[in-house]
């Protein structure tokens, strides 16, 4: 960095960067000190008082298979996600590259979800779906298809996947529409001049350039799917039924806040605090850095 | 000179590549439509649904058509108030998450283009380290320290308040850093002109560096708008109270699959109105949206 001409004043940025630090120092930094705190503290049943027992909370949780049950899920949900709405997003994109006549119109129409909230998201599918009076539900059934994903775990599953990847269909489809509109056409010409068929050029030149927003895709699916969709889950399944659909960020809410296991709650919230410092990481650091053309 | 070679013909038709095909061109048109249905289908029955009576919406197959309600359902709604949330209308949920919403863009935007502009235009001890304090925030979302961060809103008593609704969600990483590094693209010639002139530092920030960032603020004002009208789990943890919830806290209260009393009509409403606003914004303010959601990802 060249250096800068500056103003040379001595107490107004303090003023100036006050408000901001404030607010993070009350409302982040404090409380997460609190989470790792508690996060090696147990209370006894009554909350009258509390020992510091170092690592325990954390061997507990991660042994307890409900926990794990939820690892499990929240990465089977993830991949699932990310999975479907980044390759319906690509289908989508590829072909809005091809088309110019109404290319506009298309992106205008294809955008709206990203507006709706989560948890809307998911209501407006459990809606479609609902066993009782979901019109998609009554063409499932008429189909003898033997739906109800209030009951059955992998039938819940799919509804939240299909509304978590809904909502994101659209974010993924702009950032795969600009990397596709960076790839010169000129290339892909000449590889079709050379008898390259559609396909061929498709994963031997698109793709393959495509791969530095293909790999952000993936890490801002991933953060998504791990923390935004909490809404999805505790608007439309509520974690079940049984354990089918609790994320981890469903648990750490529902044990810490419902059933008040503070200790637990603390840990679960420490570990996911490592998953995100480990995803952003990845993103600064990796992120249209490491991936380059090949 | 030479006459000029006429334009190629105006996009208005689709200009097919080396190697594509006619038949190509149709089919990537049929599957945007079809996809464009499947995205839009959930939002259309949504409204439709909104324009029946309960009776009709409870005995699926529901038509695909708008029904003859749309103006008893609305108002009945919008000015009724809805038995499930404590008799609450659907307009003070709506006053509540434009209140929140407007509140965490502006506040967003103001704290941290203040930010940014200390940490760019000043040089003063522990700047670096106030830099990384907001950017480790990045690392810090809610969902990681729940119950610690719901007991020191209640210690301020902080519940029920649009105080408490707004100003924890106001601190934001991403906008800083997204100021600074469109200060960092300023010449310091210009700094250094509006010094010789006599500017002081308020003066250069309203005069030359709020005009300049324009177009920065339009675009992460639409993103911060959309994040705010869209928050679930703060306002699930910082409001009781019925006539304190934004709407999609409220909507989820709405809902019973349980028990068969849900007021379907009301509830598909108020959904409907749930999204309507966030839609208008992103869709008028395309422009400005596409490039706040490029900005903000670097």
């Amino acid at each position: 960095m060249t250096p800068r001409v500056v103003f040379p004043n001595r107490i107004l940025p303090y003023l100036l960067v006050a408000p901001q630090l404030a607010i993070t120092l009350v409302f982040f930094y404090w409380p997460a000190s609190q989470a790792l705190y508690q996060s090696m503290l147990r209370e006894d049943p009554f909350g009258l008082s509390s020992k510091f027992v170092w690592f325990a909370n954390f061997r507990k949780v991660l042994s307890d298979p409900n926990y794990l049950n939820s690892v499990q899920v929240t990465v089977i949900f993830s991949v699932a996600t990310a999975a479907v709405a980044m390759g319906t997003a690509l289908l989508l994109a590829v072909m809005a590259d091809k088309v110019v006549r109404s290319r506009g119109l298309y992106r205008t129409l294809m955008i709206w979800p990203y507006a709706v909230a989560p948890a809307i998201a998911g209501m407006l599918w459990l809606f479609l779906f609902n066993p009782s009076i979901g019109s998609l539900a009554y063409g499932l059934r008429m189909l003898g298809i033997n739906w109800d994903p209030l009951l059955d775990g992998s039938q819940a599953m799919t509804l939240v996947v299909a509304a978590a990847s809904w909502k994101q269909i659209s974010y993924n489809f702009l950032f795969f529409v600009a990397g596709l509109q960076a790839i010169p056409k000129s290339l892909i010409e000449a590889a079709a001049i050379d008898g390259a068929g559609e396909n061929k050029r498709f994963w031997t030149i698109v793709f393959p350039l495509l791969a530095p927003t293909t790999f952000f895709l993936l890490v801002v699916n991933t953060v998504y799917a791990f923390f935004d969709t909490f809404g999805i889950i505790h608007a439309v399944t509520g974690g079940g039924p049984g354990k089918a659909t609790e994320t981890l960020v469903y648990k750490v809410y529902n044990d810490g806040f419902v059933n008040l296991i503070l200790g637990d709650s603390a840990a679960q919230s420490v570990i996911l605090m490592i998953i995100v410092i480990a995803l952003t990481a990845i993103q600064f650091r990796y992120v249209e850095k490491k991936v380059h053309y090949g | 000179m030479a006459e000029p070679k006429p334009l190629p013909p105006a996009s208005g038709h689709d200009k097919l590549m080396i190697g594509q095909s006619k038949a190509g061109v149709y089919m990537a048109h049929a599957i945007l439509i079809l996809g464009i249905l499947i995205v839009a289908f959930p939002i259309y029955y949504t409204f439709v649904a909104s324009t029946h009576s309960l009776q009709t919406i409870l005995r699926p197959p529901l038509p695909l058509l708008p029904g003859p309600e749309f103006f008893n359902n609305y108002s009945e709604a919008l000015f009724g108030g809805v038995g499930r949330i404590g008799g609450v209308s659907v307009a003070t949920l709506l006053i509540n998450t434009t209140i929140v919403a407007f509140g965490i863009a502006i506040g967003k935007i103001i704290i941290s283009i203040l930010s940014a502009y200390a940490i760019v235009f000043f040089r003063f001890p522990g700047r670096m380290f106030f830099f990384w304090l907001i950017f480790i925030t990045l690392m810090l979302p809610v969902e990681v320290r729940i119950l610690p961060t719901y007991k020191v809103m209640v210690d301020l008593g902080l519940i029920d308040t649009y105080t408490g609704l707004i100003v924890p969600l106001i601190a934001s990483a991403t906008a800083t850093l997204l100021f600074r590094q469109f200060f960092l693209t300023i010449p310091g010639e210009l700094v250094e002109a509006a010094r010789v002139d006599g500017a002081g530092p308020w003066r250069f920030f309203k005069d030359i560096l709020l005009p300049l960032s324009r177009t920065n603020i339009a675009a992460l004002f639409v993103i911060l708008f959309i994040y705010g009208w869209t928050q679930y789990l703060w306002p699930l943890l910082v409001t009781n109270r019925n006539d304190m919830n934004t709407i999609v806290i409220a909507l989820r209260k709405m809902i019973s699959f349980a028990d068969a009393d849900t007021e379907w009509h009301l509830v598909m409403v108020t959904s409907m109105l749930a999204i309507v606003p966030p839609i208008l914004v992103v869709v008028f303010m395309q422009r400005w949206f596409v490039r706040g959601l490029v900005e903000t990802e670097k």
